[in-house]
């Protein structure tokens, strides 16, 4: 006979063998109607409850995304919590940090943060760690540095607090929300990608709990512990303020305009191109101004990458740029495309910038357009810390574009008031010369003497092509000789190269 | 020489606003409020200082609030706050 009562020793023998328990029999069915069972959702609490249940202790590492930019409200709420609930030594490790994010000067002086890891600064935050406000260096990295430092485990994180648009109970979450009681968009949640995938604990933070199955989504409820339902992630609105506003100012169209004369006559500049631009008005800019040569010759590009702006999307919805690929949703506008169109892909920080993923998007990109505080003689770029010493920018994609691009374009003013931004010596090295090709400037364009290629081609197309050094001389003699910058001998800030390696530190100012 | 309150300039980027009251006590009182401050800080004062005493003005308080001027902003701003300071007008001859 071979019933399963006559297989019960062979079973157990079997079990033993694999070191398994013998099946016991399954619990009672759950009879509840799915809809009702899905809405109590067991992952759904609120924000203190859920910090409990991560295990968060003293000393560390939580995590955000910056997609709402200006307009974040995450960052303040949870700090403003863990600080309530008696945390300490934390470990604060952002995609980026911006001016509203000040109130963290006060959780800093009280010890709740003690460590911080981001990709920039701005407003009073970065002044007062300027001038040392931290015992513990911030350290900076670029977008694809961190996604990299998150995969390879430089940068453990504890515990995530991600900010969603809409989420189901279970946890799978959006940066928009399909439901008519949608409260925000950011479009992109491209550098919380990382966080979901890699941190130990993920807490959603939503304004619009939605009903499951909350598809298409871009975080999965299978890396998601909690969902905590709040009245705002984030004001939308704001999104496309500061360094991705859009330009009305002539000095930027007058780069973008040049920025798109030496695109054209690159060499790049043929059918299937691919394209970058980053943030600051005359770069954003730029894209506006190579349309019609798109047209007029019958060019069109196989994809525009990062930072996607409301100027690609129309160039991608009239055909001209044929798949749109979405680390971070520039504008509203963005926003709704990555939600609505199928062709405008959102990619996490990994697959857009990792500097050890050969397959990362930016290995596949021909030409980026990105802005810059200062270049020096050696093309060497700084887009973190200003003329005057102190912390107000973000190292964002800059060295990960420049870097894997077959063409960086980097486009500034020659002075901003007073200050230069062709310079000897820029004051923090962020993106190495020897990844820069072009720089553009209102008195003349200069070319890396690594691409005498791309020099001849501007010179044969007319451009007003100089040396690096005459744009730095000029510069000086408009605005005269600087005194030097009153360094102290603390490091407040250290910047990590996009391969793991320390590339500068930043000394504190002292009144 | 008689000094009235009087300022010139405006609080846009790369410009300078000047303002000048007549002087509490002997001398040039220079008060400079600069987004510049730590490079041309001292520099700035300097334009000021020349300008002023090139136009016969030892003795006046000058409230300056820089954007990152150029030196020859400083120089037409502080020159146009003294004329209205003064009411004597440089450019007339």
């Amino acid at each position: 006979m071979n019933s399963i009562k006559d297989r019960a020793a062979l079973i157990s023998e079997a079990a033993a063998r694999m070191g398994k328990e013998t099946f016991k029999g399954t619990a009672d069915k759950n009879t509840m109607a799915r809809t009702e069972l899905t809405q109590q959702g067991a992952k759904v609490t609120t924000l203190e409850d859920a910090i409990r249940k991560s295990g968060l202790q003293d000393g560390m590492t939580i995590s955000f995304h910056h997609h709402f930019r200006g307009g974040d409200k995450v960052i303040n709420m949870v700090v403003a919590k863990l600080a309530e609930m008696g945390f300490k030594n934390l470990h604060l490790a952002s995609s980026s940090l911006i001016d509203v994010h000040e109130p963290l000067i006060e959780h800093i002086k009280a010890g709740v943060i003690t460590k911080i890891s981001t990709s920039g600064l701005r407003g009073n935050l970065a002044k007062e760690i300027s001038h040392g406000l931290m015992d513990e260096p911030v350290i900076f990295r670029s977008h694809g540095g961190r996604g990299s430092a998150i995969a390879n485990g430089d940068l453990k994180i504890d515990v995530a607090f991600l900010g969603a648009s809409s989420a189901d109970p279970m946890g799978n979450a959006c940066g928009y929300s399909r439901s008519e009681n949608a409260k925000s968009i950011c479009g992109s949640l491209g550098y919380a990608l990382p966080d979901a995938q890699y941190a130990k604990h993920v807490i959603i933070l939503t304004d619009d709990l939605v009903a499951y199955p909350n598809t298409p989504f871009s975080i999965s409820e299978r890396n998601v512990e909690s969902v905590v339902v709040v009245d705002s992630v984030g004001d939308s609105s704001k999104i496309s303020s500061g360094a991705s506003r859009d330009t009305k100012n002539p000095r930027d169209i007058l780069l973008a305009t040049q920025a798109a004369k030496v695109i054209i006559n690159s060499g790049y500049f043929k059918e299937g191109f691919s394209i970058q631009t980053g943030s600051g008005g005359a770069s954003l800019a730029a894209v506006k101004y190579i349309r019609q040569s798109m047209i007029d010759q019958g060019i069109k590009a196989s994809f525009a990458l990062g930072g996607i702006t409301a100027h690609m999307v129309k160039m991608h919805e009239e055909g001209l740029i044929d798949r749109l690929i979405d680390v971070q949703s520039f504008d509203k506008v963005a926003a709704e495309s990555l939600k609505s169109d199928p062709m405008h892909q959102e990619v996490s920080a990994n697959e857009y910038a990792s500097f050890d993923e050969p397959g990362s998007a930016t290995h596949s990109l021909d030409i980026v357009i990105l802005s810059a505080l200062e270049v020096d003689v050696n093309f060497n770029v700084n887009v973190l810390v200003g003329s005057d010493g102190i912390i107000r920018g973000a190292i964002g994609g800059h060295p990960d574009t420049a870097g894997d691009s077959a063409l960086s374009i980097i486009v500034c003013p020659l002075l901003r008031g007073r200050i230069p931004c062709v310079v000897d010596e820029v004051t923090t090295h962020i993106t190495p010369g020897s990844s820069v090709d072009v720089v553009v400037t209102e008195y003349g364009i200069a070319v890396n003497p690594r691409r005498p290629e791309i020099k001849e081609r501007l010179i044969a197309a007319g451009l007003n092509v100089v040396e690096i050094n005459a744009l730095k001389d000029r510069a000086k003699s408009i605005i005269g000789e600087a005194a030097p910058l009153p360094f102290g001998d603390k490091v407040v800030g250290i910047v990590m190269n996009r391969d793991g390696s320390v590339m500068d530190v930043i000394k504190n100012i002292v009144d | 020489m008689e000094i009235k309150n009087a300022f010139a300039g405006t609080l846009e980027s790369g410009d300078i606003l000047i303002q000048i009251a007549p002087a509490e006590k002997a001398g040039l009182q220079i008060e400079l409020d600069s987004t510049v401050a730590y490079q041309f800080g001292e520099q700035i004062k300097k334009v000021i200082t020349e300008t002023l005493t090139g136009l016969g003005i030892n003795d006046a308080s000058v409230k300056a609030t820089d954007k990152g001027a150029l030196d020859c902003t400083i120089r037409a701003r502080v020159t146009a706050a003294a004329v209205r300071a003064t009411g004597k007008d440089v450019w007339a001859d």
